[in-house]
């Protein structure tokens, strides 16, 4: 078996591992049934579905003989950016009170998404009754 | 000598990063490339440093890299149980919960890093920060037993990071 019969199996089975993730992914987006429990399944599986698939790449193009290494850094900006809109669609949820409230903080007075002004906080009441 | 260091490299560890990261572009190693990455390394600081805080004091950065396999380590685990749990767990038999973490860690830039690190981490996502940055809210997507988790993240996260940043 050549170099290059090994690379085209290697990267066929990260693309398969790879696909099977980002599938498992989006079965949990639509399977779970709460705005919270929803964010879980693409944040985690979601990168590891996506670093198999450029670790295909990789091994592939690098079998061919060119290298290749940007890949490396779209995985490394993908680990870097996943928790960050995680975390801005769970302040999103709280915000809208789409989800259970969070229990309070034990030493400080409250969450900074619940920490709005009064007069801000009236609104909002209001536009969580009318919808 | 200490001072021309401090002038030209006020953030050390951003040169290297952005020398690292031009290189990558690249997609090949080539010393002029890199010497290039290098001067765009101490520039790019130089011209955006009035616009930084300050440089964070007493980081460890071969603590950070054994972190950061422990933590890569970990991301594979956890998405393999996500996995599992998103394709075998009913939604009815679903134990979703809140946790609040306390936190010792002081600097917004390890605060940074432990709740990015619980995020990729084991059927854990954190949701906010309370007011005055003392706890961290996470939310879990299955446990029967929350204390066991926040437990978890304190000695196995929190701990590693208090070395690091120290």
């Amino acid at each position: 078996m050549t170099d290059q019969d090994f690379g085209t199996y290697a990267a066929a089975l990260f693309l398969l591992i790879g696909s099977g993730f980002v599938f498992v992914g989006a079965v949990g987006l639509l399977k779970f049934n709460d705005p919270m429990t929803r964010v879980h399944a693409p944040t985690k599986v979601g990168t590891v579905g996506i670093g198999m698939l450029l670790l295909g790449s990789m091994v592939y193009s690098n079998s061919l003989g060119s290298t290749s290494i940007h890949e490396l850094l779209i995985m490394a900006f993908l680990f870097v950016t996943a928790p960050i809109s995680a975390h801005f669609i769970a302040k999103v949820n709280i915000h809208r009170r789409a989800c259970e409230t969070p229990p309070s903080p034990p030493r400080d007075e409250t969450w900074s998404t619940l920490n709005s002004p009064e007069a801000d906080q009236k609104n909002e009441n209001l536009k969580v009754g009318q919808s | 000598m200490m001072r021309v260091y401090r002038w030209l490299l006020p953030h050390p560890l951003l040169t290297l990063i952005l020398a690292v990261v031009w290189t990558l572009l690249q997609n090949e190693v080539s010393s002029g490339m890199v010497v290039f990455g290098i001067i765009l390394g101490v520039i790019i600081p130089l011209m955006t440093s009035i616009w930084w805080p300050d440089t964070p004091q007493g980081f460890r950065l071969g603590k950070m890299i054994s972190y950061s396999f422990v933590v890569i380590w970990d991301i594979l685990v956890a998405n393999v149980q996500v996995a599992w749990i998103v394709l075998t767990v009913p939604n009815a038999k679903l134990k979703p919960a809140w946790i609040v973490v306390p936190l010792e860690l002081r600097q917004p830039e390890a605060i940074t890093v432990l709740a990015g690190t619980i995020t990729l981490t084991p059927g854990t996502v954190s949701a906010d920060l309370s007011n005055e940055g003392h706890s961290l809210l996470v939310h879990v997507l299955h446990t029967s037993d929350a204390d066991a988790v926040r437990e978890d993240i304190k000695t196995r996260y929190e701990r590693r990071l208090l070395e690091i940043f120290s």
